[in-house]
């Protein structure tokens, strides 16, 4: 099903390149196979449109039709544009500059992958960079939730703050940042409850969460998987608490990924992480350019342009 | 809310003819892009109702209306529950789907279904790879009070599933609901581990598993297909059951999976608790998803 688009825009990017000279409609022709591409890749649509308009205007311009190889210019500018949109070919790092214990709260909708997240950023603090690291899990809904994050925190080796059953999150957060304080920890995850962005009272006690354990980063985890609501959830979370950054998990599925365009045009916010499996190392920094490949479908379509 | 503004302007515009203009019918194919129908099944509805004859008068809800019309004639002939038929008992479903689609969920919501309609159930805790999924299943179990056969962390899911049928039949139990782990379906090797499953559930009962549902994220867009593609080959896919549409995800891809796949759909989710389970009403989600309900 995909395959079939990505030969189709392989065409249309074909017959551009192809062509000494371009008119205007060819280039309209060819963001109309680009905007189906972006939108089956789920990049959520006032994205999309906002995206065509752009590299529409750019790639009309006269020094690209009137260049020696307008085709390749457009394929170029296309790819060049995506990648910007994701955040550029920049590494965001996790901004640690605050008195210890740094805390780094979790959130997202339900399922997201917010837990294992949580463990994978606290072993990789761990492993790689010798921070003393402490897990605490909020989650007093889902059934079994802090069990989770302690045998995770077993398998991974980083401390978990002891579960009391009955307590409240905020309760919880108290809790977790006096036991940060008194072990000298560098940096307290704090892994939340999934919530709906439409869950007023959820919302509220996230706010009430982050009032006080004031995080140096709030990460949104966002499932690569999401489709045309990525736009609601970042607006709303981003509406709701200050956001720092986005991790983007299942990475390792085939889905194109367009929700981290959505996130990132939405939220402003870097995609800080790429989750891509289920073992606690699966965990890598976030490649726009990979990203922009897997959106359209095309990476050979794109190598090929570089190379020419 | 855009999209409907729009629509209203454009359509405070019409002053003759009953065909929408192609102003509106891109306002509408938004619309349906926005609700996850993808950009396919959103063009063929277009067309659809670019045929489509209305009153000069029609204002932007009666459009909506036709476009839930449309999408639920397409949708009416999947709506089917899942039904308690199997004869010897036990009856039994397995359940899959990709991480956190809400499995594990959905079947303490299924087992509270059935013990409402006088069924004796039972939970297989086939997911031993998640930490503590045996812990979560075994938490519903305790709160729905019916018995669940588990096996140690780690261990191997197919022989915890041969227990199961086995118990099950041996109790007389009506329904068994085995849960597995979440998996991606381009894993490979996780694929195949599941059609083993399946296999070995087919030992004792060659008739086993009577349903094999495939829980669906509404919040998932597009992928939900490659999903649906992949879990109905290597693993037989029966009906599905989508999860999530409590929020403001419309699960659009469904009438797209309606057209190309045909399989039942038996229910939808609208919550984390145990009764947040609704029969599939093909009338009220297309109205959800042509965002007039
Ligand atoms: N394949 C894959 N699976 C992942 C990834 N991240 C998380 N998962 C899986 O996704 C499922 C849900 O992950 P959790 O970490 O429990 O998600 P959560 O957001 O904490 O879920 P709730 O607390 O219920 O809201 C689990 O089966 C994880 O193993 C990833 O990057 N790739
Ligand atoms: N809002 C909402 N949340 C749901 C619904 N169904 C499940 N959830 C939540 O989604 C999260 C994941 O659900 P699970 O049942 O653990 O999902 P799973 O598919 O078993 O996950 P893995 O076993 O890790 O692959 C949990 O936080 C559930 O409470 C639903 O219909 N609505
Ligand atoms: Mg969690
Ligand atoms: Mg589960």
């Amino acid at each position: 099903m995909f395959d079939s688009l990505s030969d189709r825009l392989g065409g249309v990017f074909d017959k551009l390149r192809g062509r000494g000279a371009l008119k205007e409609q060819d280039v309209r022709d060819a963001m109309r196979e680009v905007r189906i591409a972006l939108l089956e890749a789920d990049v959520a649509l006032p994205v999309v449109r906002r995206f065509v308009d752009r590299v529409t205007e750019k790639a009309i311009g006269q020094s690209v039709l009137r260049s020696v190889t307008p085709g390749q210019q457009v394929v170029k500018i296309v790819n060049d544009e995506l990648i910007e949109t994701l955040g550029g070919d920049v590494t965001p790092e996790l901004d640690l500059a605050a008195s210890p214990p740094v805390v780094i709260m979790m959130v997202g909708l339900q399922g997201s992958g917010k837990t294992t997240s949580t463990a994978k950023i606290s072993k990789l603090l761990k492993d790689k960079q010798g921070k003393k690291v402490m897990m605490a899990s909020l989650d007093v809904n889902r059934p079994a939730a802090q069990e989770q994050l302690k045998v995770l925190g077993e398998q991974t080796g980083v401390a978990t703050l002891p579960i009391i059953a009955g307590q409240q999150p905020t309760e919880i957060a108290t809790r977790a940042m006096q036991a940060a304080k008194l072990q000298a920890v560098d940096v307290l995850m704090l892994d939340t409850a999934g919530r709906l962005h439409v869950d007023q009272q959820l919302m509220d006690e996230m706010k009430a969460v982050a009032a006080i354990a004031t995080p140096r980063e709030t990460l949104l985890v966002v499932d690569s998987l999401t489709g045309q609501d990525a736009v609601n959830v970042a607006q709303s979370f981003a509406g709701e608490v200050d956001l720092t950054g986005v991790v983007l998990t299942r990475m390792d599925g085939d889905a194109r990924g367009g929700a981290a365009l959505s996130m990132r045009a939405v939220t402003g916010k870097p995609i800080k992480f790429a989750g891509t499996g289920e073992k606690m190392d699966a965990i890598e920094v976030f490649h726009p350019s990979r990203v922009a490949n897997r959106i359209l479908g095309m990476g050979d379509i794109v190598s090929m342009v570089e190379k020419a | 809310r855009k999209t409907s503004e729009r629509l209203s302007g454009n359509l405070a515009g019409i002053v003759g003819g009953n065909r929408l203009t192609d102003a509106q019918l891109d306002d509408l194919e938004d619309a349906l892009i926005i609700s996850d129908l993808g950009p396919r099944a959103a063009a063929r509805i277009r067309e659809r109702l670019a045929e489509e004859r209305f009153e000069r008068d029609a204002d932007e809800r009666a459009i909506m209306e036709v476009v839930a019309r449309e999408i639920a004639d397409i949708l009416r002939p999947v709506a089917k529950p899942l039904d308690i038929v199997a004869f010897p008992r036990p009856q039994v479903i397995l359940t899959i789907g990709v991480n956190g689609s809400g499995k594990t969920t959905t079947i303490a919501k299924l087992a509270h279904l059935f013990q409402e309609q006088d069924y004796a159930v039972m939970l297989a805790a086939g997911d031993t790879f998640r930490a503590a999924a045996i812990g979560q299943l075994a938490v519903w179990a305790e709160r729905l009070d019916v018995p669940i056969v588990k096996g140690p962390e780690g261990g191997d899911p197919a022989s915890v599933v041969f227990d199961a049928v086995k118990d099950a039949t041996e109790d007389g139990t009506d329904v068994l609901i085995v849960d597995t782990a979440g998996r991606l379906q381009n894993k490979r090797e996780l694929m195949d581990e599941l059609a083993k499953i399946r296999r070995v559930l087919g030992r004792l009962n060659p008739a086993a598993p009577h349903d094999v549902v495939l829980v669906l994220d509404a919040t998932n867009g597009q992928n939900a297909l490659a999903q649906i593609e992949t879990f109905k080959e290597v693993a037989g896919v029966t009906g599905l059951v989508m999860t999530k549409l409590d929020g403001t995800a419309r699960g659009g891809v469904l009438v797209a999976a309606a057209e190309q796949y045909g399989l039942p759909i038996h229910a939808i989710g609208v919550g984390e608790k145990i009764d947040d389970l609704r029969p599939f009403d093909p009338d009220l989600v297309a109205r959800v998803i042509a965002g007039i309900a």
